[in-house]
């Protein structure tokens, strides 16, 4: 507010042009990002956007007594920022694109690490009159830092699964307290010395609620908390840009976090679950275990017959699930595919949304083994073709291939929309064992009368057929 | 009731801006294919690392001369650490993005 007392000079009006001129880009860049033509495009766009907005704050961004940053602190700033930027980029080069998930959780840690420090630093500063939207940036920052944490040691394998019934009371009792000291902080009557101690126990307690709501959540369920998480570190930023009146920060920050949102919400309605349900995590929690159905006979295949069934038929579906991403087979899937096309077979992908622990994983997955994107096809355009579908190759995926979805209402999947592989003429199933899936319920494919089983690693039983299709 | 309308009327222009882009981005995003889900959702979390001009502010505006004095150097390092988060956040994204949709890219025939 002191700024309406002094004199505006060119360079604010300059400054606040830039920061115009970033938004738009950000704007322009997303959606570019949006259609695969342009999304390379786009993405430099906003890159642009991006640099423009923090050199413009470097040389014009003047504090509340009109004093612009001087050579010792841009020095600092500098060197921060080549430290950093050195260190993302190396490693956002080196990692391999299988560690993708654990990587956009990683870099999504630090934006909502970044975004918790400013609000913890601005609380104390007196200058700061908006105390609702610095606590608020405080709290989504530290439970996206967290809770991005906890994600990636999930996808890299260091975190397991925990779920008990306590937890989401615990949870509801830890968001309880978080509100209350909200609510104290802001209205409360307490020295300003008691006042900055409850700021750090709502930043642990933050901290906690992020560790204990992600952790619940089982694998199946993680391309929702990865995108809602990305979603918090937008409005995370947003609220810190209210604090500074930074236009770029504020639109930034709730576009991302609109876009975040809406990627959730396409990831849960892709499972048929509200977001609560996600959330509260009561999945496989309940007692639901669809019908006693009788189950037919598991019939297993050889590789050899398998080979020949695959080599003589006209239109082959693959459908890739985590099982893939697992044994690391894409390149072996790719190779079959090769070795099937130089053949005169049809090779498709069925991609379901929610197939890996990622939106998109299973598009990132195949890219990577060079598999080209047009072979990949939505679950909704593949569904209507199934019926003209020779084979079907199920790699690793289950609930997602599960008839019970569409038949049995009192399945805990029953809604969720599935691919229709069960409509083909042939299903061949690789899987490690007649373990459940995730949701841990029957898959009454496996005993189709036209389904197949081949047993064992998606990497060996891959490797295997493409040995007997080069024989053949 | 008053207190949140007063609320909404002093704060009417941000309101108004929270509203359309929210409204902006449900429009931008709502019919992107899922090939393109992951680079999207990696492009955006390199584009909420936008908190970085908040590190600059901070570090810019330190007082370096009088460091010893209440939390100036604590919240120095603190401001540094943001600022390096938020390079990480923005560098790493925009360059991991870049790569992703480069192996989308050359398989194209």
């Amino acid at each position: 507010m002191t700024m309406d007392t002094l004199n505006i000079t060119n360079g604010d009006i300059i400054l606040e042009f830039i920061y115009l001129l970033s938004a738009l880009l950000f704007v322009y860049g997303l959606k570019l990002l949006s259609s695969p033509d342009s999304a390379r495009r786009g993405n430099l766009w906003a890159g642009a956007g991006m640099i423009m907005a923090m050199i413009a704050t470097m040389v014009l961004h003047r504090n509340g007594e009109g004093e612009g940053i001087k050579g010792a602190n841009l020095a600092i700033i500098l060197g921060a920022i080549a430290f950093g930027g050195v260190i993302g980029a190396v490693v956002a080069r080196r990692i391999k694109m299988t560690a993708m998930p654990q990587l956009v959780s990683f870099f999504n840690a630090t934006g909502g690490a970044a975004s918790a420090l400013v609000a913890l630093i601005e609380f104390s500063n007196p200058e700061n009159q908006s105390g609702l939207v610095t606590l608020l940036g405080l709290i989504i920052g530290s439970i996206a830092f967290s809770g991005s944490m906890i994600a990636y040691g999930k996808l890299n394998g260091n975190v397991k699964d925990l779920f008990t019934k306590w937890l989401t009371y615990i949870n509801l009792l830890i968001l309880a307290g978080i509100v209350f000291l909200l609510l104290f902080i802001l209205f409360g009557h307490a020295p300003a010395e008691t006042k900055q101690t409850l700021v750090y126990i709502l930043l642990a307690v933050s901290l906690i609620y992020g560790i204990s709501f992600v952790i619940p959540i089982g694998g199946a369920d993680m391309p929702v908390v990865i995108s809602l998480l990305n979603s918090f570190t937008g409005i995370a930023a947003a609220m810190a840009g209210f604090i500074y009146q930074n236009q770029a920060m504020i639109l930034g920050g709730i576009f991302v976090g609109a876009a975040g949102m809406i990627l959730t919400l396409l990831m849960c309605k892709a499972m048929n679950r509200s977001l609560i349900n996600v959330i509260i995590g009561a999945f496989g929690g309940g007692g639901a275990e669809g019908l006693d159905r009788e189950k037919g006979i598991v019939k297993e295949i050889s590789a050899t017959d398998a080979a020949v069934m695959l080599n003589y038929s006209s239109k082959v579906v693959i459908v890739p699930g985590y099982g893939l991403a697992v044994a690391q087979a894409q390149h072996i899937c790719s190779e079959m595919d090769e070795l099937l096309e130089a053949n005169g077979v049809e090779v498709k992908y069925a991609i379901h949304p929610v197939a890996g622990r990622m939106p998109g994983h299973m598009n990132v997955l195949l890219a990577e083994a060079d598999v080209p994107y047009e072979k990949l096809v939505e679950m909704d355009e593949i569904n209507p073709d199934m019926s003209k579908t020779d084979v079907v190759v199920v790699i690793g995926a289950n609930d997602v291939v599960n008839p019970a979805a569409l038949d049995d209402p009192s399945s805990p999947i029953y809604g969720m929309p599935i691919i229709r592989v069960h409509e083909a003429k042939n299903v061949i199933v690789m899987k490690r064992g007649m373990g459940k899936g995730y949701a841990a319920i029957e898959n009454y494919l496996f005993y189709n009368d036209n389904t197949r089983m081949f047993f064992g690693s998606a990497k060996d039983s891959l490797q295997k057929l493409v040995s007997e299709i080069k024989a053949l | 009731m008053e207190s949140v309308l007063q609320f909404f009327y002093a704060n009417k222009e941000a309101i108004f801006i929270i509203a359309l882009t929210i409204f902006l981005g449900l429009e931008v995003i709502s019919n992107v294919p899922s090939v393109l889900h992951t680079p999207l959702m990696s492009g955006a979390n390199a584009i909420s690392g936008v908190i970085i001009i908040g590190g600059i502010i901070l570090v810019g505006h330190a007082d370096l001369a009088n460091l010893g004095e209440g939390s100036n150097l604590l919240n120095l390092i603190l401001g540094i650490f943001a600022l390096l988060f938020g390079t990480l956040n923005v560098i790493g994204g925009f360059v991991v993005t870049d790569r992703m949709l480069e192996m989308f890219k050359k398989k194209k025939k």
